[in-house]
């Protein structure tokens, strides 16, 4: 890029940054529910200015050099936010791709009658201009892998809730697919469960875990072994057939374990281990509902 | 030298252990404690490890060893207060203790050694009965 073609841009910051918005809020893709119109316009004046800056330094066409490092500073920040804001790649990508139509105008204002320095100077903005937005989809990429990440590590905490069913009984349904560090997870979950309502009986009830392999089963075992230290006995319930059968053709030994096809069961179990006697009565209780 | 103490109440012996137990210590209280046993002809033996926050292959090995000991001279052995981080890293280890029966606190513990000793206090209600 040469001299007198960043000087002339310079001169016409204001002209760029009015098409360019123009070009942005004409576009169907603009997401203003998402983001305010005033919000845009001082991000894409932001931006502009930095570029500008950069295109009158040494070195303008190299993306990776220090002049670029305010611009991919501000690109970040944008495409992280609009990422986790839910923007689509298109709209974020956009961004960047319509400054280039502005530009290429504008080039072609000033050098139509100079067609060689015209299609040199166009090359090169497209060339800056592509690379960043490059730079934008890719931590755009990233902000959404922090999204996903964030979410998983959520879910796997939510889907572990420790119940109290009855005095002295915990169950824990367990949901989902389990490895080494869920079951770390639902594993101190239970034990700090258990010590915090000193309860004796803890229920693991696997009817939502779809597929149990070896691993899984040792998990389980490490589990019950460790509530049984701890004083705790652990009933696991919820076995579906499919899931007995891949037991017994893997060869786990499950024979010092509690075992009970449904959570009923194992509260039935679990009752008679505390000598709980629970009968129904004969009279009806206003129940205030 | 420091010592960890051993208390008599009635058939039974106390152990609270209240420090992390090195090496030393954990053979003398294995020493310690299998005398007492035979000095007092206890019938159970109650650990309570609610204070130890540190544990190692050596220490699972003594509560093993302390537990066969007594078994050997007709005493139940209860460990009790285990914290989970102690009962995951022994399960981590490898050591499930068997042999050794635990409860969640004292209280419970020391209901569980008057039910393996056969004394089940018939005065009482049971501590979870509930009916409804």
């Amino acid at each position: 890029m040469n001299k007198d073609t960043a000087t002339y841009l310079k001169g016409k910051k204001k002209q760029i940054m009015e098409a360019w918005m123009n070009n942005q809020l004409k576009d169907a893709a603009l997401r203003d529910d998402l983001m305010s119109v005033s919000e845009l316009q001082q991000q894409s004046d932001e931006f502009l200015t930095a570029l500008l800056k950069a295109f009158a330094g040494p070195n303008a066409e190299d993306t990776d050099s220090m002049n670029y490092e305010p611009i991919h500073d501000i690109l970040n920040e944008i495409s992280i936010t609009r990422a986790r804001q839910g923007f689509s790649p298109r709209e974020t990508s956009s961004y960047i791709l319509s400054l280039k139509e502005v530009l290429s105008n504008m080039l072609e204002d000033q050098l139509k009658n100079d067609p060689a320095t015209l299609y040199r100077e166009i090359i090169s903005v497209n060339k800056i201009l592509d690379s960043l937005s490059l730079v934008t989809m890719e931590t755009y990429i990233k902000g959404r892998e922090e999204v996903i990440l964030r979410q998983t590590n959520e879910m796997s905490e939510i889907s572990t809730p420790v119940i109290r069913v009855w005095d002295g009984i915990l169950a824990l349904p367990i949901i989902g697919t389990l490895d080494s560090a869920r079951t770390q997870v639902v594993m101190e979950a239970l034990l700090e469960e258990i010590v915090a309502t000193s309860s004796r009986i803890a229920i693991l009830d696997i009817s939502g875990v779809p597929t149990v392999d070896s691993l899984v089963a040792q998990h389980l075992i490490k589990t019950v072994s460790a509530a049984r230290l701890m004083g705790a006995e652990c009933i696991i319930s919820g076995i579906r057939p499919e899931i007995a059968q891949t037991i017994v053709h893997l060869g786990i030994d499950l024979t010092n374990i509690y075992t009970k096809a449904s959570l009923a069961s194992a509260l039935k179990m679990a009752f008679s281990m505390l000598n709980i006697v629970v009968s129904r009565s004969s009279e009806k209780k206003n129940l205030g509902f | 030298m420091e010592r960890i103490p051993i208390l008599k109440m009635g058939s039974f012996l106390l152990v609270s252990i209240q420090v992390d137990l090195y090496d030393r210590l954990a053979l003398t209280l294995e020493n310690d404690l299998i005398n007492m046993v035979s000095k007092t002809e206890a019938k159970g033996v109650l650990i309570d490890i609610s204070a130890v926050s540190i544990v190692d292959s050596f220490m699972g090995r003594i509560l093993g060893n302390i537990a066969s000991m007594s078994k050997i001279m007709d005493a139940a052995t209860v460990v009790v207060g285990m914290q989970p981080a102690v009962a995951i890293t022994l399960v981590e280890l490898g050591l499930t203790l068997s042999g050794v029966h635990t409860a969640l606190d004292v209280e419970q513990g020391m209901e569980l050694l008057r039910e393996k000793i056969g004394q089940v206090d018939t005065d009482e209600e049971g501590l979870y009965d509930s009916y409804i």
